[in-house]
């Protein structure tokens, strides 16, 4: 099952992104274009410092681009506004960070909760769907956790179920795994390879490890603000896990 | 609306995380609306406490005093000196109508002396219609007669709180001879409590009849011409429709009599208890809102609390603020938040406030034999309202200070 298709979901054209210290300029991004479809898992590497998490930020509205021109899903999200943007953060964009942030002294489910009360979710389907998206990623009996008490692997999996649970077209993380022991990273990207071969869900995520790398479909360089390479490799993709069985997949809009 | 509902829900969460720090802020809140509520019923029962008292001297009254109050520090110039006799009552009594009493006295302290007791208290000396002008009447014994007037008798009557401070629970005090200022005097009345208790003064008095007061006891209170003076000119008027017209016929005699030139300010001031009773309202009024304006101050100082503790929340809460902007939250909901928090601290410290303030009016009340304190409902409104203010205002710099941060920036903050 594969659920790519033609459809262009981020198109980047000729970014820039200039960040001013005082009087020093620091050019982070000097001109990246791509283009990314519907369905794709793709992973970006490059040199700490090569702007891998400005790229992010700018895909993840976040943060906007000093020049050039993102296309988000057709939408030329440089002339959005501030409510705008935060509307799209909230509805079409997972975002995942290297450090989890999570809010602390809040549990898990509050945590993942967080999203639908900013979409304006009511108290009982955003429990519902909170526990649903925590049971996606394997903690359905953690729902009550507070960030302090759960290891870095299962903080992160809150911070996914937090990204999904909105429902949105396209995760990103930023070295969602960099925190990370090897084996929990593993199931971190087990997770994100299931939600896009089930869910259809667009994944991109930075990596330094090349072994997290090659789990995915497509590998993006950078070097110094600019793409150095661009390079599919459908056949070599490493799947974590065995795609299922049609027939024993989960009923058709369960996230599990 | 949800996203109302929902803000005081994270403001709460917000608040109980930190609660000693988010105590300590309603602390200053609580202290200014306390004493915002406490003062301004202290202030309304002072106000209550003067108009009955005005109003239990007598039923339209008028006062005649020495000097004219209005111009005096204010460069009067006086034709004559400024002083009232008994020439001034008996042309008052003869010339003006509508008149149905009037009692001149002159008013002094005096030490009070029966065994081994002295008691410093306020004396009058007046005239036998002082009793039905000032609703005075006696419990016991009778009130001053004409004839003690005439014959300049040594008697005296006694409030009620001065007859019980000065003589023994045994003893009976009609009869007795006490010493005023030395010299001897017989009692001859005790008089009924009077309602209102007027700055607690009114039923600690002694009366004498006005001449053995003026020859006897204040023999050097005379004019240049050797008069006797007096004090004070009570003058009771047969309806409040007449008050006007008797303070215009006094005004004209006594002009007439001091020789007053047309141009000339008045040397005496006619006063009527509705004037005194407005007077004492603008004073104890000023003062009221004199109060409250310092217990303001207190609730200012309260609301700079809340500003400090929401900027330092703001600030320490900046990855909060980033997380939750990176999910999705604009603007008006980060300054919702913070504004409710800011609101919560100042209301619940209200709140409290408000339950101290009422039971500070309610010591007062109870340490204070004369004042009854009033707690309006206008106080706490007031209260209310301005702690609410307080809170917007206050929360409102910080808040939107929390809604501009730029989220990846919040993200990065350590
Ligand atoms: N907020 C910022 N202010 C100034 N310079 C920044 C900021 N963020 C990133 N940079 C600079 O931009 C460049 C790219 O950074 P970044 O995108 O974080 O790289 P990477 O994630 O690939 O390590 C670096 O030189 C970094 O120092
Ligand atoms: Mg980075």
């Amino acid at each position: 099952m594969d659920a790519r298709d033609d459809h262009v979901l981020i198109d980047v054209r000729n970014v820039v992104k200039i960040y001013r210290m005082g009087e020093v300029e620091v050019p982070a991004l000097r001109g990246v274009s791509l283009q990314i479809r519907r369905g794709e898992l793709l992973s970006i590497m490059g040199p700490s410092g090569s702007g891998k998490s400005t790229l992010m930020n700018i895909l993840g509205c976040l943060d906007q681009p000093t020049a050039g021109e993102y296309y988000l899903d057709g939408v030329n999200v440089g002339e959005l506004d501030d409510n705008a943007l935060a509307v799209i953060r909230n509805r079409r964009i997972g975002f995942v960070f290297q450090n989890f942030n999570l809010l602390p002294r809040t549990t898990a489910l509050q945590n993942v909760e967080l999203p639908l009360i900013y979409a304006g979710v009511g108290l009982r389907e955003r429990r519902e769907r909170a526990i649903a998206a925590l049971e996606a990623v394997g903690l359905g009996d953690r729902i009550h956790h507070r960030p302090t008490e759960l290891s870095g692997g299962q903080q992160q999996r809150v911070a996914i179920a937090r990204a999904l649970v909105t429902h949105p077209s396209i995760i990103l993380a930023d070295e969602p795994t960099g925190n990370l022991d090897s084996k929990s990273g593993k199931e971190i990207v087990a997770i994100f390879q299931r939600l896009n071969r089930q869910e259809g869900i667009t994944v991109v995520f930075v990596t330094h490890d090349p072994e997290v790398a090659a789990c995915t479909r497509r590998i993006i360089r950078l070097r110094d603000g600019l793409v150095e390479s661009d390079e599919p490799r459908e056949a070599d993709c490493v799947y974590l896990e065995p795609e299922p069985a049609p027939a024993e997949a989960g009923t058709p809009g369960s996230l599990t | 609306m949800m996203y109302l509902l929902e803000s005081l829900r994270i403001a709460l969460r917000g608040l109980s995380a930190n609660k000693l720090r988010s105590a300590l802020t309603m602390l200053g809140i609580i202290i200014g609306v306390a004493a915002v509520i406490t003062l301004l019923s202290v202030g309304q029962g002072v106000q209550t406490l003067v108009t009955s008292s005005l109003e239990s001297i007598g039923t339209n009254l008028l006062f005649v005093f020495p000097g004219n109050i209005q111009s005096m520090g204010a460069g009067a110039r006086f034709t004559t000196a400024a002083y009232l006799t008994l020439r001034d009552a008996d042309a008052i009594r003869n010339e003006v109508a509508n008149i149905t009493a009037i009692a001149p006295s002159l008013q002094g302290t005096a030490d009070v002396e029966y065994g081994k007791t002295t008691i410093r208290t306020t004396l009058i000396g007046t005239t036998p219609e002082y009793g039905p002008v000032r609703n005075y009447q006696p419990a016991d014994g009778t009130f001053l007669t004409p004839e003690h007037q005439a014959t300049g008798a040594r008697v005296a009557v006694l409030g009620w709180r001065l007859a019980s401070k000065l003589f023994p629970p045994d003893v009976y005090p009609i009869g007795q001879t006490i010493k005023i200022n030395r010299i001897p005097f017989r009692v001859i009345g005790v008089l009924k409590e009077k309602g209102g208790g007027s700055f607690g003064s009114q039923d600690d008095v002694v009366m004498v009849p006005l001449s053995v007061a003026q020859q006897r006891l204040y023999p050097n209170r005379r004019s240049p011409a050797g008069e006797p003076l007096i004090s004070v000119i009570d003058v009771q008027v047969d309806s409040q429709k007449h008050m006007d017209s008797v303070a215009a016929g006094i005004t004209d005699v006594l002009r007439q009599l001091h020789r007053l030139k047309p141009e000339d300010d008045n040397d005496f001031t006619v006063i009527s208890q509705a004037d005194l009773i407005s007077i004492f309202g603008q004073i104890t009024g000023v003062l009221t809102i004199f109060l409250g304006a310092i217990a303001g101050i207190s609730l200012l100082v309260g609301g700079i609390g809340i500003m400090n503790i929401m900027l330092v929340s703001v600030t320490e809460r900046t990855r909060e603020i980033g997380i939750r902007k990176a999910v999705g939250a604009k603007r008006r909901d980060i300054l919702l938040q913070f504004l409710i928090e800011a609101l919560v601290l100042s209301l619940i410290g209200g709140a409290f406030g408000i339950m101290l303030g009422i039971a500070g009016a309610l010591v007062v009340d109870r340490l204070s034999a004369d004042l009854t304190t009033v707690i309006t409902p206008q106080a706490i409104l007031l209260a209310t309202g301005f702690s609410a203010a307080v809170g917007l205002f206050f929360g409102i710099y910080p808040a939107s200070r929390a809604a501009r941060l730029n989220p990846i920036e919040a993200l990065r903050y350590e």
